[in-house]
């Protein structure tokens, strides 16, 4: 079951550091559009919401919301609690309708698909966009090797690769130098900043296309926080990430793009020191200035 | 208020009517569990010391004569009848009852007829043991089903109805324990329903299942009932289910209405056979729900 710890990978996919580590140099492949079908292009790829609208039974959560996330930046949602900044991203894939009486109207293009088109396999939808929740929510009966694997024998991946997959998303989580020597043990036993890597480990190793994140960091202490948020730095190389936050100053700090919403509509999408500082919409600056919300 | 008056407040001693009440609370809890327990002793004490002298090897490895005069015999049909009837049983039901409470949990959710299902496992758990014995005797026994009348198996059916809403229920709670965010965790992963079902739920609640259904059949081996009417009382040792097929406690509820004091001694000794029994199988579940929790905790 133990992967060999094969520290070889590198000339595979994009190679992520953590912080500290000095032995890996970040490797930007320079290839575009054009990756191998299984690995996805370095970047991810662009996500489009058009005109989408978001329901529980009869109350719109989210209201017609145009915006696209472009490939290779993070961008990050912001707005008081119940706006509908986590119900749109789990529109995206397609999470929300698993709500009793949830639905979703309008469309989300990744490239030139229409992840609500009428041929549209969920379960490939959430295979090309990955989803990290607010808790850390490792699977308690599986090992650390287990959890980041799961997702790959979930889809039926080649056994082959599975080993070198689960190295490299852990790697690529700034997981690996804590845990190689304990794959097998289970991932209740890591600390919360740990698990919570853990889980995008587990959802890098399906190598997604896009990243959501929905509040990644709010149950996590300030030093886990700034690990997770380096490690967003460093993934937007690899995938479109899309993160939801309540925290302005994380907003601030790690994306390229930054989205105000309010009532379920878009109020504002600027670049983040734009948004930050002058503001187009009086609203937008009321909040960011913590007028209300 | 000044601080110095809260002070006083919290340094001063307990009233003495709050000393004289919780003296007498506590008095009351002790007396309450002393009493509680006092019939659980008695019974294990005094079927040790009645059965005691009943078991030998004798007793665990010959059947019942039946005869008048002279030697009695063991309760070795009646073991192995027990085993069977409710291994059957189990075997029917727990995979089952598993399969509703499946539904109910991560299919049915709140839809009419989950609620429906619901409800009537409910009213099953409720139905006195003996009401699953006259059906499976009406429907089963009387109709002379797979061509015998009494059999074992017919006691199993009995005993398999009797287990279905406690394995339902049991199963049911122990999969609503498992949180909803494992299996958000798993679906937004790209995981298949079944497989949500088949690789994350099931194995989190496994133990929770496992307890349940241990319990579930731990309660119908102690059933007398349900068995006297469908796999009713015989003699020998069969291995086959579609012939009449002793139990323990069909074999305790016969033995003890003989003018026989050796058949009375029997009865007890059977009980304790029967009462270890349901204890090893009581005990083994506490086991699993301890080693899981353990597991859990870290």
């Amino acid at each position: 079951m133990n992967p060999q710890p094969t520290d070889a990978t590198g000339e595979a996919a994009p190679e992520t550091t953590t912080g500290g580590r000095p032995q890996n140099v970040p490797v930007v492949t320079e290839d575009g559009a054009a990756g191998t079908p299984n690995r996805p292009a370095p970047g991810g790829r662009q996500v489009a919401l058009s005109d989408l609208s978001a329901y529980y039974g009869d109350h719109r959560a989210v209201k017609e919301v145009n915006v696209s996330f472009s490939a290779g930046e993070v961008t990050a949602i912001i707005g008081p609690s119940g706006c509908g900044k986590s119900t749109m991203v789990r529109c995206i894939n397609r999470m929300h309708e698993e709500i009793d009486g949830a639905r979703a109207e309008g469309q989300v293009l990744i490239g030139e698909t229409d992840l609500y088109g009428p041929d549209v396999d969920v379960v490939a939808v959430r295979r090309a966009v990955g989803m990290v929740f607010q808790r850390p929510n490792p699977f308690p009966t599986m090992s650390i090797y287990d959890n980041v694997a799961a997702g790959l024998r979930f889809t039926g991946a080649p056994r082959s690769e599975i080993d070198a997959r689960v190295t490299d998303a852990l790697k690529a989580a700034g997981l690996w130098e804590e845990v190689k020597d304990r794959l097998d043990k289970h991932g209740s036993g890591l600390s919360g900043g740990q698990q919570q890597r853990l889980c995008i480990a587990r959802a890098l190793a399906v190598e997604p296309e896009v990243l959501l994140m929905d509040e990644p960091c709010s149950a996590l202490d300030p030093v886990a926080t700034l690990k997770i948020e380096e490690l967003i730095g460093e993934l937007k190389e690899r995938v479109t990430i899309v993160i939801v936050t309540h925290n302005m100053q994380q907003a601030a700090r790690v994306a390229d793009t930054t989205v105000f919403m309010l009532d379920g509509e878009l109020v504002e999408v600027g670049s983040t020191h734009k948004l930050f500082t002058t503001p187009e919409d009086e609203r937008t600056e009321r909040y960011v200035s913590g007028k209300f919300g | 208020m000044e601080s110095g008056s809260l002070a006083t407040e919290l340094l001063r001693p307990p009233s003495p009517r709050r000393r004289r009440t919780d003296k007498a609370m506590r008095a009351l809890m002790w007396t309450a569990t002393f009493i509680a327990l006092v019939p659980l002793v008695l019974v294990l004490y005094y079927t040790l010391k009645k059965g005691i002298g009943a078991l030998d090897w004798e007793f665990f490895s010959t059947d019942p004569t039946g005869s008048f005069l002279g030697t009695q015999g063991g309760v070795k049909s009646a073991i192995l009848g027990t085993l069977e009837i409710v291994g059957f049983a189990a075997v029917v039901a727990v995979p089952l009852g598993i399969g509703v409470a499946l539904y109910l949990t991560e299919y049915g959710g709140r839809g009419r007829l989950a609620q429906a299902v619901r409800f009537f496992v409910d009213v099953m758990t409720g139905v006195p043991s003996i009401v699953f014995g006259l059906f499976i005797y009406l429907v089963l026994v009387l109709g002379g089903t797979g061509g015998s009348t009494f059999a074992g198996w017919k006691g199993s059916a009995a005993l398999a109805l009797l287990m279905l809403p406690i394995v339902t229920r049991s199963s049911e709670v122990a999969l609503q324990l498992v949180p909803g965010s494992l299996r958000e965790a798993a679906l937004a992963l790209g995981a298949p329903r079944w497989k949500v079902v088949l690789r994350v739920v099931l194995p989190t609640a496994a133990s929770g299942i496992v307890t349940g259904s241990l319990l579930a059949i731990a309660r119908a081996a102690g059933e007398t009932a349900p068995l006297l009417f469908t796999s009713t009382i015989v003699k020998g040792t069969t291995f086959d289910l579609n012939e009449p097929m002793n139990s323990l406690p069909a074999q305790i509820f016969q033995d003890l209405k003989q003018p026989n004091d050796e058949l009375v001694q029997r009865a007890w000794g059977a009980a304790i056979t029967l009462i270890a029994m349901i204890l090893t199988l009581t005990l083994v579940a506490k086991l699993i729900q301890r080693r899981s929790r353990g597991k859990g905790a870290t």
